[in-house]
């Protein structure tokens, strides 16, 4: 397969599909090498390797669209797929809305080098990716008080993509990109039983961007050794800090709201609300795709579309909706982008710790476990742990208790931004700090 | 990065869909057409040895010298043991939006995973090319787990186990044609529209899938499956004094397209809209400690989260799970019985056989309120020398099985619902749910409600929503103190997330009481 030009297959999927009566087509051959070692007790517990492809269109038959995608790639079977795949798309409604991209907007493409592969990648040996492993685990188990843990797992992954993009109305863009990960979690004891876990990781484009495996391990142990007689408090409304590493939750299910198909399709609490305050002065958010090193970093997006910076909240005020050409036809809008790349807040000044002495009581949420929220209506509801805040300091640790609200009061809450970003994903979410959240306990 | 196991309902799954879609080419949806590869005949075709040998091995375009190679290429470094996992799945989508079925996403998923083990040691390599060259690359990555001296593969293979046949189909999907299809999307869309005039906007989604794998493992063993599915999902946003609420409900199973009986498309629109309208009048959900009622069906979610995956054994052969030290002891009460069951007909979580050839069965959890035995693979088995559950499953060719569950849920007990909900004074009552979370060591796990009541003097009033409830697994089952006799096994779609892997899955409950667990509104507890 490593000769294979899947660049080549894209093109011969869009030709063999023309032939058979298609007329217009997006297609996306993409070829990825994962590899994914798990360590485990001094030793190897799981390795995983593989190179795997496969083949998306996007085809627009007689005024109708259907979209496949497979993993077989054999000639004989493309043709008798995409045989099928046109038969089926003609028994379907016609879609005056469907149709590929404005070539205008392929236009106009960010002349940088975004730096979203490494050209080391090749070079990482499967001693290397071991190492790193054992040497996660290794830092874990120096933690003072290791006599709790029950068990380290650490693991080291990466993977090497190529996608090749081809449109019949004239996109062309190939793009390669590198991940490295590293995570470790660790297990500890305590009373009743409970075996709370908690972990640490890292994560970037480039191998030598990867965090100090002595500080990951470390990070794990002692974080799971903080949750050890977790408690849950009484009830109560107060404010809430919210851990830079897990905040992203809050903002993606803001983004929820933002997307043309749930505008389009009335299940927006945001819709009607471009140019209005929906949060505090302090929620500044840009979407850019141009980040170099950036996690969600691309010239280009899922429809072939030139990326560009531009603002989704300034001061509060909602500047900007995800909407795809599909829900740009449907909702008389110019499309901007489908999803979300890497997001950039404007930070404040101060760390988590300063923020926290700010507050005569309160809690810091660490983790987030389940919970959902309604993009219709706002409404959130998440299951926590983390800390009590007495007198601007941490005190004991708590879990099994729940915070609720809606969003459009939560993000008017907003008092405070850390300084913080947290580097390994592709939101970069700042430590937050909300007023007055409700929280469930006793 | 995420170590938590979680469930989520194909509601919840369809509108993640929608908003990830468009982003990972590589997370588009569903799929129809097959490529020129041998069609499954019926399910219950189970030929002879000899026979069998042909026609598993063509399915694939694969011959045995090649397997025989690739079973000696994953030993050659000392593994115990090696399989090898073909799998050919074919998955379409239908959907309906703003009246009309204008669009359907196909997808093949052809491919074949390579697993060597060594003690608790796991190699493993995949690919996509059915090609002796490739099969031998992915088997020489999985080898490379071992580091001793060369294994005999076996040299002749036998395929004598016999299925059972949990979801036999009439007419297989691949013979299903588009025009079949599309009159119960189109229908479901008009029936919602005309039931309630507040219903503004209607989706509905239509999935089949036909999965063919071949297990061939280094004992000789051959084993092949066929494995149907079908969902069918529908949503809802309704509109009143300018006041919008969005809500659905889904059906699935290993079934075909006569799963959709005028009543059960009947019931999935009544279901949608109610559920969604009911919104309108519902207060504020309380906040704090307090009794809770979970009604007969979804609410198995409660299982599954609360002890399912605390009991998936390699949780507790890493020492991790809250359950690790608990088999044999009591932990609810004496009328608590939980199953994890391989055999419920054509339910979505049924399996003939897991996917490392394992037969599958009831599995016991919880026996007279005393935990019974964990849910093993054969990794975990031979760890706790025990013989496997068959709840080794994977999502697909691209993962190594792991322990997962099927069908969960609790057997029918002593008490009836209507003196359950008597029984409460100030409290909830749950009955529709789209998503679940548990952290395994500790054991507190969350379940999210989109719908239920509140229960005020033993009665159901006013209607609640959008509220998560978090409890910790071994004191919940503690708290169970009231199981009704009117179990019932959910039909909707659910999804079960670990290690990233999605399997599909089952879950039931009667009536139960929980007499105390966190509930995550916002009103104060009055």
């Amino acid at each position: 397969m490593a000769g294979e030009n899947i660049l080549e297959t894209a093109k011969q999927a869009i030709k063999i599909a023309r032939d058979k009566g298609a007329a217009e087509v997006a297609a996306a051959a993409t070829r990825q090498r994962e590899v994914a070692v798990v360590w485990r007790e001094g030793k190897l517990e799981k390795i995983t390797e593989a190179t795997t492809r496969r083949l998306d269109l996007r085809l627009y038959v007689d005024g109708r669209y259907a979209a496949m995608a497979t993993s077989d790639l054999r000639p004989e079977a493309l043709g008798s797929f995409l045989e099928n795949a046109i038969a089926l798309t003609r028994t379907l409604s016609p879609d005056p809305f469907r149709s590929l991209p404005d070539p205008a907007l392929y236009q106009g493409q960010a002349a940088a080098d975004l730096q979203i592969e490494d050209p080391r990648y090749s070079a990482v040996t499967a001693v290397e990716r071991r190492q790193k492993a054992q040497a996660l685990e290794e830092a874990a188990r120096a933690v003072k008080g290791s006599e709790a843990i029950l068990s380290v797992t650490t693991g080291f992954s990466d993977t090497a993509a190529e996608v090749h993009r081809v449109h019949s109305n004239g996109f062309e863009g190939s793009r390669r990109t590198t991940n490295f990960s590293v995570y470790a979690e660790t297990t500890v004891k305590d009373a009743d039983g409970r075996r709370p876990e908690d972990y640490a990781e890292g994560s970037a484009r480039f191998y030598a961007d990867l965090p100090d495996v002595a500080v990951v391990g470390r990070g794990a142990t002692e974080r799971a050794l903080g949750c050890v007689g977790a408690k849950k408090i009484a009830s109560a409304v107060m404010p809430v800090v919210v851990d830079n590493r897990i905040a992203d939750n809050l903002l993606h299910r803001l983004e929820l709201a933002l997307y043309g198909s749930a505008l389009q399709q009335k299940r927006s609490f945001l819709d009607g609300k471009l140019g209005q305050p929906i949060g505090s002065a302090k929620l500044t958010v840009d979407d850019d795709p141009l980040l170099p090193r950036g996690l969600g970093s691309r010239l280009w997006d899922s429809e072939g579309i030139a990326a560009k910076r531009r603002p989704i909240f300034e001061g509060g005020v909602l500047q900007s909706y995800f909407i795809d050409t599909y829900y740009g036809k449907k909702l008389k809008a110019t499309p901007t982008s489908a999803n979300s790349t890497n997001y950039v807040w404007k930070l404040g000044d101060r760390d988590q710790a300063a923020l926290i002495a700010d507050l005569k009581q309160g809690v810091l949420i660490t983790r987030f476990l389940g919970g959902n929220s309604n993009s219709t209506t706002g409404d959130f509801s998440f299951g926590i742990r983390g800390f009590a805040i007495r007198r601007g300091k941490l005190a004991e640790p708590i879990a099994e208790m729940n915070i609720s609200g809606n969003h459009l009061d939560l993000w008017k809450r907003l008092s405070a931004v850390g300084n913080d970003p947290y580097p390994h994903s592709s939101s970069r979410t700042p430590t937050l700090v909300f007023d007055g959240l409700q929280l469930a306990g006793t | 990065m995420s170590h938590d196991p979680r469930i989520i309902s194909r509601r919840l799954f369809v509108e993640l869909g929608a908003s990830t879609l468009a982003a990972a080419s590589a997370s588009s949806l569903l799929g129809c057409a097959g490529p020129a590869l041998e069609k499954p005949t019926t399910a219950a075709v189970r030929p002879s040895a000899d026979a069998a040998r042909v026609t598993y091995f063509s399915r694939f375009g694969v011959g045995e010298a090649m397997i025989r190679e690739a079973l000696g290429t994953a030993l050659s470094r000392g593994g115990d043991y090696a399989d090898i996992f073909f799998q050919h799945r074919v998955s379409n989508s239908l959907q309906l939006e703003d009246g009309e079925v204008n669009r359907a996403y196909t997808q093949v998923q052809l491919g074949v995973g390579v697993r060597v083990v060594k003690g608790d040691q796991t190699g493993y390599g995949f690919t996509e090319e059915l090609t002796a060259v490739a099969l031998r690359r992915a088997a020489e990555t999985a080898a490379a787990v071992a580091d001793g001296p060369a294994r005999a593969a076996p040299q002749s293979f036998r395929a004598d186990v016999e299925l059972p046949q949990r979801y036999p189909l009439k007419v297989p999907w691949d013979a299903v044609r588009p025009e079949q299809k599309l009159p119960i999307l189109t229908g479901l869309n008009a029936a919602a529209l005309k039931l309630d005039p507040r219903i503004k906007k209607v989706t509905v989604s239509f999935g089949d899938e036909a999965t063919a794998i071949l297990i061939v493992d280094s004992n000789g063993r051959m084993i092949e499956d066929l494995q149907p599915m079908t969902t069918l999902y529908a949503s809802c946003v309704a509109e009143q004094n300018g006041r919008r609420e969005q809500n659905g409900y889904n059906v699935a199973g290993r079934s075909g397209i006569d799963f959709y009986t005028p009543e059960r498309v009947e019931r999935v629109v009544r279901e949608a809209v109610s559920r969604t309208t009911v919104l309108f009048d519902a207060v504020e959900a309380p906040a704090g400690e307090m009794p809770v009622v979970l009604a007969a069906g979804s609410s198995g979610i409660l299982l599954h989260e609360a002890i399912g995956h605390g009991m998936e054994a390699d949780f507790n052969r890493k020492n991790i799970s809250i359950y690790a030290d608990k088999i044999g002891k009591p932990i609810a009460r004496p009328f608590v019985n939980i199953v994890d069951d391989a055999e419920y007909q054509s339910a979505r979580g049924a399996i003939n056989i897991d996917d490392e050839g394992n037969p599958a069965g009831v599995t016991r959890l919880v026996e007279k309120g005393v935990l019974t035995t964990y849910l093993h693979d054969s990794i975990s088995a031979k760890h706790y020398r025990v013989k496997p559950t068959g709840n080794g499953r994977r999502e697909s060719y691209q993962h190594p099985p792991l322990p997962r569950m099927r069908s969960t849920y609790m057997l029918p007990g002593p008490h009836k619902r209507d003196e359950i909900i008597a029984s409460v004074k100030k409290g909830i009552f749950c009955n529709n749910f789209s998503n679940g979370e548990v952290a395994i060591g500790s054991g507190d796990f969350t379940f999210y409600v989109k719908n239920g009541f509140l229960i005020e003097d033993g009665k159901l009033t006013r209607p609640i929503k959008d509220v998560n409830i978090i409890g910790n697994g071994p004191k919940v089952l503690e708290q169970v103190d009231m199981v009704a006799d009117d179990l019932v096994i959910d039909e909707g779609g659910w999804t079960c997330g670990k290690d990233g892997q999605g399997v599909p899955v089952s879950q039931g409950l009667p009536t139960v009481r929980v007499a105390a667990i966190t509930v995550g509104g916002r009103a104060k507890k009055s």
